[in-house]
């Protein structure tokens, strides 16, 4: 009785830091006048950068996925273990990298120079591809690798009794896998870019290069135009719930993949053009993923220790609101693990940070100054932006223990808390610690309601990175985005590792 | 003085169970009969897991239809699952004494280590389950059952797993503990030899009706049709 009371509780709190906002943003943008042609430019840039960033992703994402299936080399294991790290990765970190490999200063640009090539340009279009490539890649190498790998092996050990040749095997082995596995792939992919706000910040920006998240950033921060903003966030609302209503009819891959860790054991591997494609692809691939990290390691660890003291107020504040929204996300996901409480969860994903921080905004304002409340709302919001990941990671595990155990708790009589205290929490130690690891990493680095609400003395860490870029001074930029990188991975690292302990 | 089945009926899916029978108090008692013909179905009944649509579930005259299953002067050992993997024995038997809290009182030790040393498991306490034998692991599930001082015991094959002669061992260490404590047991078993051991009568269930007690060794001696080809001799 009293768990199903908690769950309800926590079911209309969810529920209502949707509707509430929702609704806030409706009532405010009836008194909006009408579109400019800055909104529909807006529109059309969010759709063509997000459509091309999923065929990008997936494009490239196809021949390293067919490499890493075929493979076995060292560091295999490794370098799928990487292919999870973008998920937890800040932005802001992952655009210095970019930044100083792909910049006007970069690797690439000083490697051109001598040879009399033109300089390349990151910011623009490019530069947000870029960017959701170098995040998007691996994820799209992670499902279809997954569908690569779920190939019967019987198929193969098949096709080579029978002599197929690679044409062959493609056309009717792999090609149909890939009919199945594509289009889920891009729709997620497509569904995330949409949102992007962090990367159309730092190296989008401009007429020409604002995603509809960054012109509702702006009509706030620069107009403190709030209708236009509101009418904004309605037409991201209505375009990201129709995609993602789209996405979850094509998707057919479960997204959290296990067993990556196999190969599929094939007689096409000793073919010396696969053995060339393969490694090229996986180079390549390696290479466009590991050498910004390098180079953001490299770039920071000069300016780390040279860190003024507003810096490491940031690192506090965002700490603190990491460890907040880990503990909201928990509670609120615990009694939500169910099949119900999953779909109730996935509003997280359809409603942008950036739409439910500006109704936030419009409900908090008569009462209190939204700027001074920046760090709480940073903190409910991403720990609502993560619940649809966490309840994903959890529910199969809760469901298992509420299937095996209900005989025997019945029979036992066991009461809410002893259930939850002697039975629930300690089985489900090593999910709830991938989970809080999850929540806090991502809490750490985003980038999203913070830029809305913040003042300087209210800056979490990765607005002070982005806050740093803006005025030059790269050196400490960098060393507060290797600290940044640094309390990210170690965040996750303690929960996940906690969670691992003894269990 | 018993437990009685008045004219109950009990659905699962398309499947109905049908039993008017009573049982004696602190008789042992086992159930036979074919998979799928309702023998776990009784069970459920009995302790309070399935409702039946109609008739009444009384123990000692007292009408327990309603009660929940931790009302009741029932406990049970199932097939698996009997205790939680994750906990010391000490803290599964704890969670036995003090279901609201799983804390342990004052006292609480000493009834623990007395229901171990009964059950053969002396010394045991600190154990998870995953360093005991499955034999062990029974021992400490009826340790489990001891503790919660109910009258009435319901067995659904939990040492099916066993080999036959721990199988055995159980089966008599059951009866001598049910003996001393007075208890009535319900033991279901797809073997007769089980039955002939363990139990003064015996349930047929077959096709969804549960039949009155019989003396066992009556029963077995001299089956019935569809007990005949249960048991092969048909």
């Amino acid at each position: 009785m009293a768990a199903r009371l908690v769950s309800i509780i926590a079911a209309l709190t969810v529920a209502g830091l949707v509707i509430g906002p929702v609704t806030a943003v409706i009532l405010r943008a009836e008194a909006f006048s009408g579109f400019r042609p800055a909104d529909w430019q807006a529109l059309r840039f969010t759709l063509l950068q997000a459509t091309l960033s999923a065929a990008i992703s997936v494009l490239f994402a196809i021949p390293v996925a067919r490499a890493l299936a075929r493979r076995q080399f060292v560091g295999r294991a490794v370098l799928v273990a990487l292919l999870g790290a973008p998920f937890i990765l800040p932005v802001i970190v992952a655009v210095l990298g970019l930044l100083a490999v792909f910049g006007q200063s970069g690797l690439l640009n000083r490697a051109l120079e001598p040879l009399g090539l033109p300089e390349l340009q990151i910011y623009g279009l490019q530069g947000v591809l870029l960017a959701h490539v170098f995040f998007n890649l691996p994820l799209a190498t992670r499902l279809i690798l997954q569908g690569w790998l779920a190939i019967p092996a019987e198929q193969f050990r098949l096709a080579a009794t029978l002599g197929m040749g690679r044409n062959a095997m493609w056309r009717f082995i792999e090609y149909p896998m890939l009919r199945r596995i594509v289009p889920g792939a891009f729709a997620v992919i497509f569904v995330i870019c949409l949102s992007s706000f962090a990367v159309a910040l730092t190296l989008g920006g401009g007429p020409r290069a604002t995603t509809l998240e960054l012109a509702i950033y702006q009509s706030m921060r620069f107009d403190f135009d709030l209708a236009r903003a509101a009418m904004l966030g309605l037409l991201q609302l209505g375009l990201a719930l129709s995609a993602g209503m789209i996405a979850l009819r094509v998707t057919s891959v479960p997204v959290a993949a296990k067993g990556l860790d196999r190969h599929v054991p094939r007689w096409d591997r000793t073919d010396k053009r696969a053995i060339c494609t393969d490694a090229l692809s996986i180079g390549l691939a390696a290479l466009f993923l590991l050498t910004p990290l390098a180079m953001v390691t490299l770039n920071g660890l000069s300016g780390i220790t040279t860190l003024g003291a507003s810096v490491w107020q940031a690192a506090g504040h965002s700490i603190l609101v990491a460890l907040g929204s880990t503990a909201l996300c928990l509670l609120w996901a615990l009694p939500l693990a169910t099949r119900w409480g999953e779909w109730l969860g996935l509003a997280g994903i359809a409603l942008s940070p950036l739409v439910l921080g500006i109704g936030l905004f419009m409900i908090v304002r008569p009462f209190a100054n939204p700027f001074e409340l920046a760090l709480y709302v940073t903190a409910t919001v991403n720990a609502f932006v993560s619940l649809p990941f966490v309840l994903r990671i959890l529910r199969p595990e809760a469901e298992t223990i509420r299937t095996d155990f209900a005989r025997l708790r019945e029979a036992m009589g066991l009461s809410g808390w002893a259930w939850l205290r002697w039975v629930l929490l300690p089985r489900l130690k090593r999910p709830l610690g991938f989970a809080a690891g999850l929540t806090a990493a991502l809490s750490m680095g985003d980038l999203g309601v913070i830029a809305l609400f913040a003042n300087p003395d209210r800056a979490t860490l990765p607005l002070k990175v982005y806050q740093l870029m803006g005025a030059y001074r790269m050196d400490q930029a960098a060393g507060a985005a290797l600290l940044l990188l640094i309390v990210s991975l170690a965040l996750f690292w303690m929960f996940d590792r906690g969670g691992r302990v003894g269990s | 003085m018993a437990l009685e089945l008045d004219q109950i009926e009990a659905r699962a899916g398309a499947f109905v169970l049908s039993a008017d029978l009573t049982v004696a108090a602190k008789q042992r008692v086992a159930i036979i009969g074919a998979s799928g013909s309702g023998k776990s179905t009784l069970l459920d009944v009995i302790a309070g897991f399935r409702q039946p649509t109609s008739g009444a579930v009384r123990w000692l005259g007292q009408d327990i239809t309603k009660l929940s299953p931790n009302q009741r002067s029932v406990s049970i050992l199932f097939q698996d699952t009997n205790l939680f993997p994750h906990l010391t024995i000490r803290q599964n038997l704890a969670l036995a004494l003090n279901p609201a809290t799983g804390r342990l009182r004052a006292g609480d030790d000493d009834r623990i280590e007395a229901s171990l040393t009964r059950v053969g498991l002396s010394g045991f306490a600190d154990r998870h389950l995953s360093a005991m034998s499955g034999g062990q692991q029974s021992r400490a599930a009826l340790a489990r059952v001891l503790l919660q001082d109910r009258s009435i015991l319901l067995l659904d094959e939990p040492f099916a797993a066993l080999g036959p002669a721990l199988k055995t061992e159980m089966l008599d260490l059951v009866a001598e503990v049910a003996a001393a404590e007075a208890l009535t047991v319900l033991l279901v078993t797809h073997d007769p030899q089980d039955a002939r051991r363990f139990a003064s009568h015996t349930i047929v269930v077959e096709a969804g009706q549960a039949m009155s007690p019989k003396d066992t060794e009556d029963l077995l001696n001299d089956p019935p049709e569809g007990l005949r080809a249960y048991l092969g001799e048909g």
